[in-house]
């Protein structure tokens, strides 16, 4: 059976990258005592698959991860047994059952919906909230990507579904798929490159608000929630 | 818990932020208002290394189990941090907390290795604590002191208030006790620690003086005021198999060098091996019950989530129900999963069986241990191990489809030749032709096998039959290393075997602190002033750096390397009593350099001096 599981990632978690992430699951699902399945050969690992990394100072309140397990409970009792072994700063949101066929976390990650707010003393003294409306407005937004063997030219516009600013805080809802995933801290980078500024490494407050599907068809996306697609059981 | 000491600027500058953040499964928070005493448990290393080390998991379990009491985690920052912290005046704070380690009212750090000296400096220094005993009040936290480096405290007396000698299980409460008593009475720092020296296997290094000969040597070392013991005996838990051991040990996020729930079988070793430290100072072996193990075992598994488990001693394969245990961990472990990580045991049939059950043997490999290249010398220094043995197991390990061979030497031990160092290489090669004589060509993966050498240099160390040997200069030991490494060159499988050596001036280094005295406190903080920190790190290892510390203290390293110590000297740990006696280990030194062995505890009683502590193996 596979599982998919949502997580929010927060307070002091941001800084557990996701490698660690990773190792942490692993040993919480042995803590909370899930049926979990395990590969063949020599040194069997447990069956489980993240949907979309999650930057180190980033916090998130959509995460997912899949697990195959041979046995299970309840969608609310499952939740409660991880809760229980989880640290303050995680903490696990729901537990819904998918059908065989689902794509895996991974593979079904289309975007991602963020919040994204200037640090204390790194706000940029000019009228960025109106700036960046314009900035948005444009027909291309063209960026130099960095690959690891040259520099590549993308457009990030296509890739941003939404922009808006509400209170200083920027809602963004972006191309979170594997072909063109763009993280937010690109396209406040560009924007304030065009003002002549450097977006400092610290400046960014970041929320990944939850990571989102598309179920449409005949070429109409439909975004929903990763769990979306799961059921209560 | 939101409260870090660090900024998320900070944080997200660094090396692995996880490191300073504390949160850990397992790790324990407690509302400060509500306990009486705060202690940090340092191991002034990485978080990695620290966090892998068995004995502050099981003192921050018993400390944490005292109602009255929080203690929390201190590791050094590394690098990256240390110059941030030092730039904008960041005091050093405690993972659990974040606050501040100054305002702890204990600061216990564990000294397992001598090249971690300068960062106790760094600790001290990172805190605002004065480096020198006798500079602090009661605003500076009580440093103590403890872990294997304690058997020859001297070069580090300065910066300690208390050393406490011998194993934590059994003196703390009565120490933490004694404080509380002292603070509610409004009594100075000078007067607990007066009261603390009085404590058995306390040392408060301040109320003893010495004084030294012309030559250097010592003359006496005595305490400067009534009340204050002569001789401490070192504290020692009897009992190991109902005492403290945690069940919930704390569970890093990051991956640590010890990433897996460690159980320990026993204490002490029954080989007496002459160079061995350890096996002298954790006399007598106890082992823990079997029942208890089991208990633990499956009771920690549980509570960390680890994928491994590991089992932890010295010598394990002497461990008395050493096939009921594994039996028990691979029936329970293979349910679960979970690996069995397998301490290197004596190569036997028993063994590779375990072995073959547990680990790809493809891929894993066997390790022997037989310290010297000759039977000569092997039983100069009282290693058991003989040649025979060696390649009876070396060929069954190959019929079991074992390619893959360590071996771990030393050069440097007293009474080393050339022929001796040659027997490294030809013991080697034996191996090698082992391997062909056994392994028909047909069945030969990749066609060889692959034997590794590893020397180190050896420096001999207090509480050792070794204690009054010389060491080698560096410059021998390179012309030992070169000597190896061309006698290989020579053999006939040379293809078959990779050398490696150590480094030689960390060694002679690590030999002037192993048994230095009380004058070289002042070139470690000579030497940290001049930037030396994360000194068992070659990468930030200067040697030159101190040279120049110990030219400027006007102090010869050759004195406490290249020096026998002759039988009346006055050795700088004499004052301290670790349960083996001076003159037990004076007849295994003039039995080492008559060529004789000695047998172990289980064979025959040595009269060692550690059958006063009225137990483990010594009643058996």
């Amino acid at each position: 059976m596979k599982l998919r599981i949502k997580f929010a990632k927060s307070g002091v978690m941001r800084f557990i990258g996701h490698l660690d992430v990773m190792r942490y699951f692993q040993k919480a699902i042995r803590r909370a005592g899930i049926d979990i399945a395990y590969s063949e050969g020599f040194s069997p690992h447990q069956i489980m698959s993240f949907a979309a990394p999650l930057g180190v100072g980033l916090q998130s309140r959509g995460e997912y991860m899949d697990i195959e397990v041979y046995s299970c409970t309840s969608s609310k009792e499952m939740t409660e047994r991880l809760n229980r072994v989880m640290v303050p700063g995680m903490e696990i949101l729901s537990v819904t059952m998918l059908e065989e066929l689902t794509k895996n976390a991974m593979a079904s990650v289309a975007a991602a919906r963020y919040l994204v707010r200037f640090r204390e003393g790194y706000e940029p003294e000019f009228d960025w909230v109106e700036q960046l409306k314009v900035f948005y407005q444009r027909p291309a937004i063209p960026i130099l990507k960095q690959t690891k063997k040259s520099q590549l030219e993308v457009d990030l516009k296509p890739a941003i579904y939404s922009l808006d600013i509400q209170d200083k805080t920027i809602h963004l809802f972006v191309d979170a798929s594997s072909s063109g995933n763009i993280k937010p801290r690109m396209i406040l980078d560009a924007f304030l490159a065009e003002h002549g500024r450097v977006l400092e490494d610290a400046a960014l407050e970041i929320i990944r608000e939850d990571t989102y599907t598309d179920i449409g068809t005949d070429g109409q996306p439909e975004y929903v929630p990763l769990d979306a697609v799961g059921r209560i059981f | 818990m939101e409260k870090l000491a660090l900024s998320d600027e900070i944080l997200l500058k660094i090396e692995k932020p996880a490191r300073y953040i504390g949160n850990e499964i397992n790790s324990i928070t407690k509302d400060k208002s509500e306990v009486e005493i705060r202690i940090g448990m340092c191991f002034p290393d990485v978080y990695e290394i620290g966090m892998s080390h068995l004995g502050i998991q099981i003192l921050y379990d018993m400390f944490n189990s005292y109602q009255d009491v929080w203690c929390e985690r201190i590791y050094s920052p590394w690098i990256d941090l240390d110059r941030i912290m030092r730039q904008e005046h960041i005091p050093l704070f405690t993972l659990e907390s974040q606050e501040p380690v100054r305002e702890l009212d204990f600061l216990a750090i564990t000294l397992q290795y001598e090249m971690c000296y300068t960062n106790i400096l760094q600790i001290l220094d990172l805190s605002g604590i004065p480096f020198l005993a006798a500079q602090r009040t009661w605003e500076d936290p009580i440093v103590i002191g403890g872990g294997p480096c304690v058997y020859n405290p001297e070069p580090i007396a300065d910066f300690f208030d208390i050393f406490y000698i011998g194993e934590g299980e059994t003196r703390y409460r009565e120490l933490l006790d004694l404080y509380k008593e002292c603070r509610k009475r409004g009594e100075s720092r000078q007067e607990f620690l007066q009261k603390a020296a009085a404590v058995s296997g306390m040392y408060v290094p301040q109320f003893y003086q010495v004084s030294y000969k012309e030559d250097g040597t010592i003359l006496s070392m005595k305490p400067v005021q009534e009340g204050i013991p002569a001789k401490i005996t070192k504290e020692i838990e009897m009992d190991v198999s109902h005492t403290y051991y945690p069940k919930k040990p704390v569970v890093p996020f990051i991956k640590v060098t010890q990433d897996r729930v460690v159980l320990e079988i026993q204490r002490g070793c029954i080989r007496g091996c002459r160079f061995c430290q350890a096996g002298q100072i954790y006399r007598p072996v106890r082992e823990r019950d079997v029942e208890m193990l089991k208990e633990y075992a499956a009771v920690m598994l549980e509570n960390t989530g680890h994928e491994e488990i590991s089992l932890s001693s010295l010598s394990s394969s002497d461990y008395s129900k050493l096939p009921e245990l594994i039996d028990f961990l691979i029936q329970e472990c293979g349910k679960k999963k979970i690996n069995i990580s397998l301490p290197s045991l004596r190569i036997d049939a028993f063994s590779l069986d375990v072995m073959s059950k547990v680990q790809d043997v493809k891929k894993s490999s066997l390790t022997f241990a037989p310290e010297a290249g000759s039977q000569r010398l092997r039983n100069v220094i009282n290693k058991g191990l003989t040649e025979e043995v060696i390649l009876k197991g070396a060929a069954m390990a190959f019929e079991g489809g074992w390619t893959k061979v360590k071996l771990y030497f030393m050069l440097g031990l007293p009474t080393e030749t050339e022929e001796d160092i040659r027997g490294i290489a030809d013991l080697c090669n034996k191996i090698a032709a082992t391997f062909f004589e056994t392994v028909p060509k047909e069945k030969r993966v990749n066609g060889r096998v692959q034997i590794v050498a590893s020397t180190s240099f050896f420096i001999p160390k207090p509480f050792t039959p070794f204690q009054w040997a010389g060491m080698c200069s560096k410059e021998e030991f390179l012309d030992k290393a070169y000597l190896t490494r061309t006698a290989i060159k020579e053999q006939l499988n040379q293809k078959s075997i990779k050398y490696n050596w150590h480094e030689a001036d960390v060694s002679t280094l690590e030999g002037v602190l192993a048994r230095g005295d009380r004058k070289i406190s002042q070139v470690i903080l000579k030497a940290y002033e001049k930037g030396c920190i994360f000194d068992a790190w070659s990468e930030f290892f200067h040697y030159d750096l101190w040279l120049e510390a110990f030219a400027e203290c006007g102090i010869d390293m050759d004195f406490y390397t290249l020096r026998e110590r002759a039988k009346e000297e006055i050795l700088p740990w004499d004052f301290l009593d670790c349960g083996v006696t001076k003159e037990f280990l004076w007849r295994e030194w003039q039995k080492a350099v008559a060529e004789t062995g000695t047998p172990n505890c289980r064979v025959q009683c040595q009269g060692c001096g550690a059958s006063r502590f009225g137990g483990g193996v010594c009643f058996e």
